[in-house]
């Protein structure tokens, strides 16, 4: 039988507030364990929670770039459970009046576009940590996370692969980088999905049983634990066995999904509205204010690539897909008009040596990429040692033109010189000029080869070439 | 002269004067406690050498002429729900008998801020939650004028103290009659200010919409004293009222002349004690004779404040007491084999009966299913109870009512049956409901000799009024000057 | 109404609460009746009556994304039951 898989998602974006949500402190990644802690974010008696302005206006920028309407008269509510990371036993998120909703993202699989629905974006606190206790075997609570802003944003069960899911987180990952109002590090946990899925027979327009499968924080993890989870329903259904609704995660060392044990707690998170927050109430004015001052997001920037700067699309959708690469990119075209040229470096080398080095930054300045393109098309220097200039500009950080200088790999374009090569490998490869002779123009390159290896990458290879031909026809 | 017994603006002039130092005043107190609270049993914990230290501090200033606050030197007591930082804030719960606050609530911040001196953290229900004292995981505080009868709760400890002049003053906490019913008891002044004027910001919470913290005093003037100190903007608080401070002192005018008073009659009528509505009404007639309207008026929607009440407070309070878990402060059970275990034991073991059938009573209104009939139902009753109020006094300054249906009970009377306690609520909670302020003064005895309190409430920030109607209720009768003789001493 | 022993228990469970079968027999006595008191409030009409969301109807209570210096991490662990690396510890359980 052929089955259609639905997946919604819920994913997590961290704030990137400088202070927590409820309380002054700091919200910086790292640091000893409950160092970045008070009262409040500690649940000690007491203490009372307070709401930080910019997570409002964070969360606002986040629904107006997803396209949601804005709900002008939001409030907070209590979430109840127990858990040693929730301080307080509730976390305070937002029920039946959340700050957005009804929004949509458009996504781009190979080509095909798609609509996805949002049906909600609220606000909420993070929890902490808890971490193994390596000598005791308990557990270790940190609440330096706790208190955390973040936003969920929901989508609608529209889905129907992993590489639309992954599609459509990294097209929100995109919006809210652009937007500066996430870092998405989604190795430090600022960024992580929860995936709710199903399968139904083709045709089918019933929902089957989902199951959700929580935390997951890399592509890859998303990717594969939808890949997972659909081949195990789908197995269960075809032996006859009932999906069962449940929480699940993800093992991503071992590549494998599991029910979280049957938990203890009923869920019935008794929401309420918490008494200690005040309602949020949003004018027009406040709302169009922060639509008028979104920055630019990439779907406008691709279009721009596209249709001003003659990028294939193709391109311009993986460098618009980050900001990082899409500020990169624009600030080196300021130095040079060869976008295209730019954005093959980008497209090639760039993000291959990011990936191999696990980095997350371009270690030098976008204007050095451009001045390489530059010195390429003046053939100040050849292809060849512009590979090599760029691999040095990624160790140590500099400037092109210093390195070409200090390493003497300025092109050698002086007639007399290429001349003076030219023999010199003519006269050590005589069978090439009988080849040559003979009609084998792979003789040709051969020899041109050994004249770049001479001259150690140097020569001009178009003079070299033409040289060659005037010696070998003479 | 026994020191003791002097209210703070006596105490102030004294001190001022230099007739008496700080250090006197609360060595007085600390050595009336060791005296006499052993048989009253209203300090939890007391800070003696934290006070004297303090009052040492203050008497230095003054000998140097510096710039002292309005409260310099003065002792006080601080009901055992509201942190301290570096001393034990047991909300007299076995769940936080060792737990030592690591910050300062407001409240204290701006007492010491203006030189008070603490004296010591006091006996209450446990998390408030009660109307006895009786509740307390450690022991019952008794009654001054009687000492086999319960002090009124749950600020029990904070009006005994007043009472038996163990403090000049102290603070209790209401969320539904807690200063003002135990105050009638033991014929202290006790202000419920209107909900958000005083900050919450270190009070150990009940229930959030409701509590609120105020003066017990010997007197109304004390009481503005209090206030001047107390009442303020804090922006750790979000409920907290961001007003125009205010004197309250400059309000205390022995002149209720062409004052509105109205009197609810579902707060006179049944269910109310005949002595407590003689009193009352005896009140009415001298606010008459003063030259005050007093006029029948009806609050109909008072039959449905308690169960109004006790849904909101007790689904506010489940949520509240949910961070009592044993992880990182409070009791933690010594056996368990799972972490719902630890929970479950942990509290099960550190909260005491009535806290427990409050936190079910929560949970269970909140629950799914249940929360439209209860919870929203609720809300919407209070709404109501907003806008009968509203009406009430869109033709009466003040509303004038007993504070409790009674006078206080033999300790050990009334614990056994839960509603029958929530019952005596009647007069205090929709006050509390509604955010109004209310104050209760001494206005009689029982046959008894038994203390019986009224009740004023006024509109939102109308402090001021209660202030005034108070006071000159204060100076045209002698309720005030009687003190309880404590077991012969 | 009568609350029934599984209910209680249910509300137990979710307010992590623990009752031996005597303490059960006997909230689920206290409970009936406290919960028959609150059936009071189904007699009285609400229809077309807003919920209270604020008392004093203020919104948009705020605060500065500035921070503040946090606390001394020894004055936040003081009252742990037990602590472990500058954490709230809980031990090792089984399940």
């Amino acid at each position: 039988m052929e089955y259609e898989v639905v997946i919604g998602l819920e994913v997590h974006a961290e704030l990137a507030t400088k202070t927590k949500i409820f309380c002054g402190c700091s919200t910086q990644f790292g640091g000893e364990p409950n160092t970045h802690c008070c009262p409040v974010c500690t649940g000690m008696p007491g203490a009372l929670p307070v709401l930080n302005e910019k997570v409002v206006e964070y969360a606002i920028k986040a629904g107006l770039a997803m396209n949601c309407d804005i709900e002008q008269n939001s409030k907070q509510d209590r979430k109840n459970y127990f858990y040693p990371d929730l301080p307080k036993a509730y976390q305070i998120s937002q029920y039946d009046l959340p700050l957005c909703k009804n929004g949509h993202l458009e996504i781009d699989v190979d080509g095909q576009k798609k609509n996805i629905g949002i049906t909600r974006i609220h606000i909420e606190e993070d929890a902490g940590k808890l971490n193994h206790d390596e000598f005791g075997g308990g557990a270790l609570v940190d609440l330096n996370r706790a208190c955390v802003p973040l936003i969920e944003i929901v989508s609608e069960p529209d889905m129907r692969s992993s590489a639309e899911a992954k599609a459509y987180v990294e097209k929100i990952k995109a919006i809210l980088e652009y937007l500066e109002v996430s870092d998405c590090k989604m190795q430090e946990g600022s960024l992580r999905a929860d995936v709710n899925l199903s399968i139904r027979p083709k045709g089918e327009t019933k929902f089957g049983t989902r199951t959700e499968t929580k935390n997951l924080n890399s592509f890859k993890a998303i990717t594969r634990a939808i890949e997972f989870e659909i081949k195990r329903q789908i197995e269960a259904v075809e032996n006859g066995e009932e999906i069962i609704q449940e929480t699940r995660r993800w093992d991503d060392d071992r590549g494998i999904g599991y029910a979280m044990r049957g938990k203890e707690d009923a869920h019935d998170y008794r929401y309420f509205p918490d008494p200690d927050l005040a309602l949020i109430k949003l004018s027009a004015e406040y709302i169009n204010n922060i639509r008028e001052n979104l920055p630019e997001l990439p779907d406008s920037r691709k279009q721009k690539y596209i249709n001003e700067l003659g990028l294939p699309e193709y391109d311009a959708n993986i460098i618009t897909g980050s900001k990082m690469l899409a500020d990169f990119f624009d600030e080196a075209t300021k130095y040079c008009d060869n976008a295209k040229s730019i954005s093959n470096w980008i497209m090639g080398d760039l993000l291959r040596i990011l990936t191999e080095k696990e980095l997350e930054q371009v270690p030098f300045k976008p204007e050095y990429l451009a001045k390489l393109v530059v010195m390429i098309d003046s053939g100040k220097i050849s292809s060849a040692i512009a590979k090599k200039v760029f691999e040095d500009m990624f160790e140590t950080g500099e400037n092109p033109e210093d390195i070409v200088t200090k390493k003497g790999l300025v092109q050698i374009s002086d007639e007399g010189a290429i001349k003076e090569i030219v023999l010199k490998v003519l006269e050590n490869n005589p069978q090439s000029i009988i080849d040559f002779k003979a009609g084998k123009d792979k003789a040709l390159g051969f020899l041109v080869g050994q004249a770049m290896k001479e001259s150690r990458g140097k020569a001009n290879p178009q003079m070299l070439n033409k040289m060659f031909l005037e010696e070998l026809n003479k | 002269m026994d020191i003791t017994t002097l209210t703070i603006h006596e105490a102030k002039k004294m001190l001022e004067n230099g007739e008496i130092t700080s250090y006197e005043l609360t060595k007085a107190y600390i050595d009336r406690i060791k005296k006499i609270d052993p048989i009253i049993k209203s300090y939890v914990t007391v800070c003696e050498d934290r006070a004297l230290q303090q009052a040492k501090m203050i008497d230095e200033k003054r000998k140097n002429g510096e710039a002292l606050g309005s409260l310099a030197g003065i002792p006080i007591g601080i009901k055992d729900n509201m942190c301290i930082k570096g001393v034990k804030t047991t909300c007299s719960s076995k769940m936080l008998e060792n737990f030592v606050a690591p910050y300062n609530a407001t409240v204290i911040e701006n007492l010491e801020k203006e030189g008070a001196v603490i004296l010591g953290k006091l006996n209450m229900d446990e998390f408030a939650m009660g109307a006895s004292t009786e509740r307390s995981a450690f022991f019952p505080t008794k009654n001054p004028w009687n000492i086999s009868k319960v002090p009124g709760g749950s600020s029990g400890g904070s009006a005994a103290a007043v009472s038996a002049d163990l403090a000049i003053a102290t603070l209790g906490s209401d969320t539904g009659g807690s200063i003002r019913q135990p105050s009638s008891f033991c014929s202290t002044v006790g202000l419920k200010p209107t909900y958000g004027l005083v900050s919450r910001y270190g009070l150990v919470a009940f229930a959030s919409s409701l509590d609120q913290i105020g003066p017990i005093t010997k007197d109304v003037e004390d009481c503005a004293l209090m206030m001047n100190v107390l009442a303020g903007h804090d922006s750790r608080d979000t409920t907290s009222a961001n007003l125009e401070k205010l004197e309250y002192t400059q309000f205390l005018q022995n002149d209720v002349k062409g004052l509105k008073i109205g009197m609810p009659k579902e707060y006179i009528g049944e269910g109310i004690n005949d002595e407590v509505k003689s009193a009352i009404l005896s009140a009415a007639d001298k606010f008459k004779s003063l030259g005050a309207t007093v006029e029948e008026c009806s609050i109909p929607v008072t039959e449905y404040v308690l169960p109004t009440y006790y849904i909101i407070a007790c689904a506010e309070a489940s949520s509240n007491l949910g961070r009592f878990d044993g992880i990182r402060y409070g009791y933690r059970a010594k056996e368990y084999s799972t972490l719902k275990e630890l929970y479950e034991k942990s509290r099960s073991e550190g909260f005491g009966e009535e806290v427990k059938r409050r936190i079910l009573l929560g949970t269970y209104v909140l629950s799914s299913g249940y929360y439209d009939a209860y919870y929203t139902k609720a809300q919407k009753v209070r709404t109501m109870v907003i806008e009968q109020f509203k009406q009430a006094f869109n033709k009466y300054d003040v509303l004038l009512t007993p504070t409790s249906p009674i006078t206080a009970y033999d300790i050990g009377s009334k614990t056994d049956d839960p509603v029958a306690m929530y019952l005596s609520d009647i007069c205090t909670v929709s006050i509390n409901i509604a955010g109004v302020p209310a104050i209760s003064i001494p206005c009689g005895f029982d046959s008894d000799n038994m203390p019986i309190g009224m009740q004023l409430i006024g509109k939102h920030f109308d402090e001021k009024t209660l202030l005034r109607c108070a006071y000159t209720f204060e100076k045209n009768t002698d309720f005030n000057s009687m003190k309880p003789e404590i077991g012969g001493i | 109404m009568n609350i029934t022993k599984e209910e209680l228990k249910h509300i137990a469970n979710l307010s992590n609460l623990y009752f031996s079968d005597e303490e059960l027999e006997k909230y689920t006595k206290d409970m009936s009746s406290v919960v028959e008191f609150a059936n009071e409030l189904s007699k009285i009409d609400t229809q077309g009556v807003e919920i209270t969301t604020s008392i004093l109807g203020e919104y948009n209570i705020f605060r500065k994304d500035e921070v503040k210096e946090s606390f001394d991490r020894d004055i936040l662990l003081q009252n742990a039951p037990e602590q472990g690396d500058g954490m709230f510890k809980i031990p090792k359980v089984i399940g």
